[in-house]
């Protein structure tokens, strides 16, 4: 089976190329190899749409897509995404805190974003629920948070709705050149698909495939987990962070709300299945609690955990490869890839039919490392 | 293999579409047969585009019910359908009860 561009991996990353390709006329084709669509990081992640806290070579993709895309998004894939742009919090209790928000803060502030450091006064008056723990925060108002699943899930609808060729329990295990440019996708039961361009978007897994042409990129899985509470009556729409990390999260449009877990112990979890470990959650409710006493009632009703494809210099690589014509890397994303997803399915389909990307994506090559 | 670009047979709406299937996150007939559809071929797929089975009760009242709808529109045995995956903590849990996982002595 021919396709003009092949996609490995139906993660957002993926299915955002192919909604752009197939909105281009492009003929594409994605393989997935979970039975489920969207079924590693794309579909387990927190939902932050942040440019604060963000290292600077991937502010322009963040900030692109929050100027340009997420705000039309749900017209885009005729799906609510649940975009809530209503600013991030991140707070801090200790001098070591402050010292850390301020950091953050005055890099991101010289790339040109209105973040800036409020007391802890100032950041009750935004969000009254805080505790008087808080005694200093960074607001960035134009941050945000969306909905993952319907995000993943709307691209994935679209670009099927628009023509793409989509094929799920189609494992790629090997890349393979033709005179000199890869054209070969091949599948653990065996199938060849060949296209002219090969679009790897498989998450970590992208290190084994990308090898079989000759080509590393250092990344490492690690676990994340997460957390959802029943849905209670609004309280706050701010997208929530702390200078230590030990949690973040919002409240959805649903009522429910969303937490992300750090217990310190993410990078030596169990290969395999991602699972939730015993400890994270409820390390994570003290954490919460202790800044919003008045969630110490609500309901936790699920926890999950996904890997994420921690890069070695935590940036995603969003190349084309020199050595290996035809073929295009996007992989690495490091546990933040949902709320650059956007851009990052333009620039990719950009890069696939030859055209100048919306973004400058220099810093991101694949060899850098070198 | 799963082509999501095979043929289904074409959506015609049927008098019982309003019937509310998954209590906990209202949500009805209709528009579990619209999502799959839509591409949502597994039970996975239905529950993370719709929220059904997400709710308070975890699926327990409405996950045979999504599994027929399902199957009868892609026109395949509920069977061969795998069922989604089940969540800790099982039961809501407060968060005031979850966080006090370990025993800690008064200071
Ligand atoms: C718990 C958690 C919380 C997070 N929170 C946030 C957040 O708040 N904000 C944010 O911006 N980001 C967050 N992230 C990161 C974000 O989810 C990811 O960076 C993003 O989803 C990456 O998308 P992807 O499509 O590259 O990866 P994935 O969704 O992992 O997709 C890769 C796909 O490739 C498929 N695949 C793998 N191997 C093969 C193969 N051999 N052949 C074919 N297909 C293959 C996989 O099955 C998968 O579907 C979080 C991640 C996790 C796990």
């Amino acid at each position: 089976m021919n396709a003009e561009v092949i996609i490995v991996g139906g993660g957002i990353i993926g299915c955002a190329a192919a909604y752009h390709l197939a909105k281009n006329g492009v003929s594409v084709l994605l393989l997935e190899s979970s039975e489920n669509i969207g079924d590693g990081g794309s579909t387990r992640n927190g939902g932050g749409v942040r440019q604060s806290g963000r290292d600077p070579r991937e502010l322009p993709l963040i900030m692109y897509a929050i100027q340009n895309i997420w705000p039309k998004l749900s017209d885009m894939l005729d799906t609510n995404v649940e975009y809530c742009q209503h600013g991030n919090l991140r707070l801090g209790s200790t001098p070591q805190h402050k010292a850390i928000l301020e950091g953050l803060t005055s890099r991101a502030a010289a790339c040109g974003l209105d973040v800036r450091m409020i007391s802890g006064d100032e950041a009750r008056q935004l969000n009254p629920y805080l505790s008087e723990e808080v005694s200093c925060a960074s607001w960035c108002p134009t941050d945000g948070h969306a909905n993952p699943l319907m995000a993943t899930m709307g691209y994935y609808k679209m670009a099927r709705r628009l023509g793409a060729h989509i094929i799920s329990g189609e494992k790629v295990v090997e890349l393979r050149k033709i005179k000199g440019a890869v054209r070969q996708a091949v599948t653990v039961s065996g199938n060849v698909y060949e296209g002219d361009t090969i679009i790897l978007a498989a998450g970590y897994e992208s290190r084994f495939i990308a090898s079989t042409v000759g080509i590393d990129i250092p990344m490492q899985p690690v676990l994340l987990e997460t957390l959802v509470t029943e849905a209670v009556a609004p309280m706050f729409w701010q997208m929530l962070g702390t200078a230590d990390a030990d949690f973040y999260g919002h409240q959805t449009e649903h009522g429910s709300f969303v937490f992300g877990l750090n217990s310190g112990l993410e990078p030596y979890a169990k290969p395999g299945k991602p699972l939730s470990t015993s400890i994270a959650a409820s390390a994570a409710c003290r954490g919460i609690m202790r800044y919003f006493p008045s969630l110490s009632k609500i309901k936790v009703v699920r926890s999950w955990a996904g890997w994420m494809d921690s890069c070695a210099d935590h940036v995603p690589v969003i190349s084309k490869v020199e050595e290996v014509p035809g073929l295009i890397l996007a992989c690495g994303f490091t546990g933040h890839g949902f709320g650059i997803a956007p851009a990052v399915g333009l620039v990719l389909s950009q890069l696939a039919m030859g055209q100048e990307t919306a973004v400058d994506l220099s810093a991101l090559r694949y060899d850098r490392f070198q | 293999m799963n082509d999501r670009n095979r043929k289904l047979k074409p959506f015609v709406p049927q008098p019982d579409d309003d019937l509310i299937v998954c209590r906990c996150e209202e949500i009805t007939k209709g528009e579990i047969r619209r999502a799959v559809h839509d591409g949502m071929f597994t039970l996975t797929e239905i529950r993370r585009y719709l929220r059904t089975g997400m709710g308070l009760c975890q699926g327990q009242t409405c996950t045979k019910l999504v599994k027929g709808i399902v199957a009868r529109e892609l026109g395949v045995r509920p069977d061969i359908l795998e069922p989604s995956t089940g969540r800790a903590p099982m039961r809501p849990i407060a968060m005031e009860v979850l966080a006090k996982d370990r025993e800690e002595k008064a200071t």
